[in-house]
């Protein structure tokens, strides 16, 4: 099974190899494409494939050294139930984007070389049972992301997007490596087995913490290391920002719950949950707050993901905290409510950024307020935008409800936690977890009507047509993912019992154990307080569709009018505005006006300067709405200060004299001996 | 092998000699003096090679000790001395640092050497251990000397005689393959001939070889 998946990832490799080959021979870019896209699409399904065999027959974990590695030791792959779970989420997301991008026009060969590295680093990660290996996976998805988002680099905003990201995720690896290197401590061993056997204590397992939550949050966008993330979606592409999205934020997660949740052994303090929980609920809000504001669709896809980023991460707190305080149950409600979250999330979010890049090929634009009224050109493509939005606005029957559900069920419950801190922040983290469900419900509606519904907003717009064949087959596939995750949650818990044991400990029960009730069908929170059933939930929402359709076919006298009726001052286009006078119809910053006066100004700066003309002066009276992000300004600037004052210390070193040179260099020798000599005293 | 017996004591003289000629160095005021100091450390050095092959019985060692009696005794001195006739300097030294301190200094360096170099090599050999503690005080005298005189010439010694401190350990390393001695001091025949051409350049703008007069004509910055 290792094998197979060690020949996948060289089969990769490969592809890779194959598509940098291609950029020599001309005119068979379309084939290299074909073969690239092609490739990682039967990879991705053999992933999947893989995944669900072992987390289905309960495949025992068989740690296998490789017959190479760092200098020091064999590098050492495994599969274990928590890398399964992540494994099968990168296979279906991945293969879901390769089928896309089968149907889009072939890219360059800057897309099709690090496409399938990206998906060869995130698989490595995830299979790798030593730190030297997962962080080698980590750096190759990471740089391979990078060369994607600066795939299109004639725009100057690209670049700058790509340099930011490249700066997170160097910052993401200087985190991680020390983490590592702490962990390991003076016995120097970097495989798992050996990790866990001695875990840290006092001042390590705190700066363990924090290196690992910095690192992993800065790679998955957690609040506030998230700056570089709406730019960087403006600048990747549909299947690319889809596979970014969908995976490698659950690869960085997947990060954290290894080191902190399984690296760092089950007899952590309960407190360690508490810079979890706040992190996951801040993003959350700020995510779903920004997701709001944005004006491009995949800057707010991508804000969503901060939001549900969050979720996953609060998830992880609550496990640790529930873990340390002893309370096996919760701690497997709060495990599987974060993984259930981490599927559904990644493949309901590679459906909307797929929807995204439909859009942008077929419209031309990413702004809001040039695109409108594509239900009518893209019917097939709006459909799998509803069933996206559905889950991501967690609506019952689809499948970000389940995990919500969970979600929310565990933080009620952490009360139970016997420490006043814990409570208030977990009392204090629910409410803005409420807030941030509705917050993204609001931003989703905000996306699907401004998009997909009303009339067209630019020539561009309106001249869109529907996606090729291929690609509507790539949006039915995660769409149709997303209605069965959402029907089915508790077979997919059951499946996810080997994960949630890697999390919540070895001894603690399955959460949601199917009771009575046909298995799987009935998920059960906690200690059985409460059950949803999603299969009851969506036959009766059905009952009411059809019955209410009954209704108004027999209660409708059939013929169909056209009154003049009053629609918010939505006019029909007058004959000389062939589009539309596009006043009439609300703009993304006017959508978004109540909740930037309402929140915006407390939290994302917003402010709105109406100029009005005196009395008699012709001219035009001028609004003008701004909000913008304030962690730029007080984490990047002042880190960006940081960097130039050191630089230009620096540079007065070299306006040293030859001696000057000389000295240094004999200082720093002597010092670094005597360090020697002091250390060997000891 | 220990204190008291022959080769280790011949041994231990010869590393010594070189650090006495290393203090020499650092002290000495006329440039011809110092020339003549690193050539006699550059023949004490051939005789420690020499010695450690017979001791270890390694007849490269042998061949070492020629290419050290060739090059650093020989061929090295005299090239300087052309060097300096050429050059027609004034005969005294100008030194940045006082020459108590320099040697107050030179003192700390092989008592900080001693206390690093004996601890960490406790499994070794006995006169590996010393060689390669002198060793290390040649090397930072060396370079003490490269950071207290201003004459590039006099720079050029104190290169000289840091390499000669590695040759030490070298030799003194049971095991060393001849091709690393080889290579080092063939590294150390082009970094002569790269320091003489300099020298003459600088010889030929400034009219003197005080390194220091270099610092206002720096690309950038300035």
């Amino acid at each position: 099974m290792l094998t197979g998946l060690l020949l996948g990832i060289g089969l990769l490799a490969l592809l890779a190899l194959v598509a940098a080959g291609s950029g020599w021979v001309p005119g068979q870019e379309r084939r290299a494409a074909r073969a690239v896209h092609g490739g990682c699409l039967v990879i991705g399904l053999g992933f999947a494939g893989v995944a669900a065999a072992k987390l289905g027959m309960g495949l025992p974990e068989v740690p296998m050294a490789l017959p190479f590695g760092p200098p020091w030791g064999a590098a050492v792959v495994a599969l274990d139930g928590l890398s399964a779970w992540f494994l099968l989420l990168l296979g279906l997301s991945g293969a879901s984007a390769s089928l896309f991008a089968l149907g889009m026009p072939p890219e360059t060969g800057r897309v099709l070389v690090p496409f399938p590295l990206m998906l060869a680093g995130m698989a490595l990660t995830l299979i790798a049972a030593d730190g030297f290996t997962l962080l080698l996976g980590f750096e190759v998805m990471s740089f391979a992301s990078w060369a994607l988002i600066a795939a299109d680099h004639a725009e100057a905003e690209n670049r700058a997007a790509a340099r930011r990201y490249l700066m997170f995720a160097v910052l993401a690896g200087a985190c991680l490596v020390p983490a590592f290197g702490l962990l390991a401590g003076p016995a120097g061993s970097l495989e798992f087995s050996a990790l866990r056997a001695s875990p840290p204590e006092g001042w390590r397992a705190g700066a363990v913490l924090a290196l690992g939550l910095a690192g992993a949050g800065a790679k998955a966008g957690l609040v506030p290391l998230h700056a570089w993330l709406p730019p960087a979606y403006r600048a990747a592409s549909g299947p690319v920002s889809a596979l970014m999205s969908g995976v490698m934020y659950k690869v960085a997660l997947y990060v954290l719950a290894r080191l902190l949740l399984d690296l760092c052994g089950p007899v952590q303090p309960a407190w360690w949950g508490v810079p979890l929980v706040v992190a996951g609920a801040v993003s959350a809000l700020f995510g779903a707050l920004r997701a709001n504001m944005e004006a491009e669709i995949q800057p707010l896809l991508a804000c969503s993901t901060i939001e549900n980023i969050g979720f996953i991460t609060l998830g992880f707190g609550l496990t640790l905290a529930f873990r340390g305080a002893d309370l096996g149950p919760l701690a497997a409600l709060a495990a599987g409510a974060s993984l259930l979250h981490a599927l559904n999330h990644g493949i309901f979010k590679t459906l909307l950024f797929l929807v995204a890049g439909a859009v942008r090929n077929a419209a031309g634009s990413q702004r809001i307020d040039r695109l409108g009224g594509l239900i009518h050109a893209m019917p097939v493509t709006a459909l799998a935008a509803l069933v996206g939005i559905g889950a991501a606005a967690s609506l019952p029957p689809l499948a970000g409800f389940a995990s919500e559900w969970l979600l929310l069920e565990a933080l009620l419950a952490g009360w139970r936690v016997s420490d006043i801190v814990f409570q208030v922040v977990v009392a204090a983290a629910t409410a803005l977890v409420a807030m941030a469900a509705a917050l993204a419900a609001a931003a989703m509606v905000r996306f699907f009507g401004l998009v997909f519904l009303g009339r067209p907003r630019s020539p561009r717009g309106a001249g869109a047509r529907e996606a090729p064949l291929k690609e509507r087959w790539a949006l039915l596939l995660p769409a149709g993912l997303v209605v069965l995750l959402g029907l089915f949650p508790g077979l997919l818990l059951a499946l996810a019992a080997p994960a949630i044991r890697v999390l919540a400990g070895p001894a603690t029960p399955t959460p949601a154990t199917p009771t009575p009730a046909p298995a799987g069908l009935v998920l059960v929170a906690g200690e059985g307080a409460s059950t949803y059933l999603p299969l009851a939930v969506a036959l009766l929402l059905a009952l009411v569709l059809v019955t209410l359709w009954f209704l108004v076919r027999r209660r409708s006298t059939g013929a169909t009018q056209r009154g003049p009726v009053w629609n918010g001052g939505f006019s029909d286009p007058p004959p000389f505005l062939h589009f539309g006078d596009p006043l009439t119809q609300p703009g993304a910053a006017g959508f978004a006006q109540p909740l930037r006066q309402m929140l915006g100004s407390a939290l994302l700066g917003a402010r709105e300067v109406v100029m009005m003309r005196p009395p008699g002066d012709p001219r035009p009276g001028h609004f003008a709405a701004h909000a913008a992000d304030p962690t730029p300004g007080w984490l990047l600037m002042p880190l960006a200060r940081l960097r130039d004052g050191i630089a230009a210390r620096a540079e007065r070193l070299r306006d040293l004299t030859i001696r000057g040179c000389l000295s240094l260099s004999f200082g720093t020798l002597v010092v670094l001996l005597a360090l020697l000599a002091w250390l060997e005293a000891r | 092998m220990t204190f008291g017996q022959l080769p280790y004591d011949v041994a231990h003289l010869f590393g010594g000699g070189m650090l006495l000629l290393s203090f020499m160095l650092l002290y000495q005021r006329r440039v011809t003096a110092v020339i003549n100091g690193l050539a006699i450390q550059g023949a004490i050095l051939a005789c420690a090679a020499a010695w450690q092959g017979g001791m270890q019985s390694a007849p490269q060692l042998y061949l070492t000790a020629l290419i050290a009696f060739a090059a650093k005794a020989v061929l090295i001195p005299l090239a300087l001395r052309v060097l300096i006739r050429r050059l027609d300097m004034d005969r005294t030294v100008d030194t940045a640092m006082g020459v108590g301190p320099s040697l107050i200094a030179g003192v700390a360096l092989v008592a900080l050497a001693i206390l690093v170099v004996l601890p960490i090599t406790t499994g070794a050999r006995a006169i590996a251990r010393e060689d390669l503690a002198l060793a290390l005080s040649v090397v930072l005298l060396g370079m003490l000397m490269m950071i207290t005189r201003r004459n590039a010439i006099l720079q050029v010694a104190g290169l000289m005689s840091m390499e000669n401190g590695l040759i030490l350990a070298a030799v003194g390393v049971a095991g060393m393959p001849l091709v690393v001695e080889l290579s080092t001091a063939a590294l150390v025949m082009v970094v002569l001939v790269v320091a003489g051409v300099f020298v003459f350049q600088i010889r030929e703008r400034f009219d003197s070889v005080d390194v220091s007069l270099l610092d206002p004509h720096r690309g950038e910055g300035r």
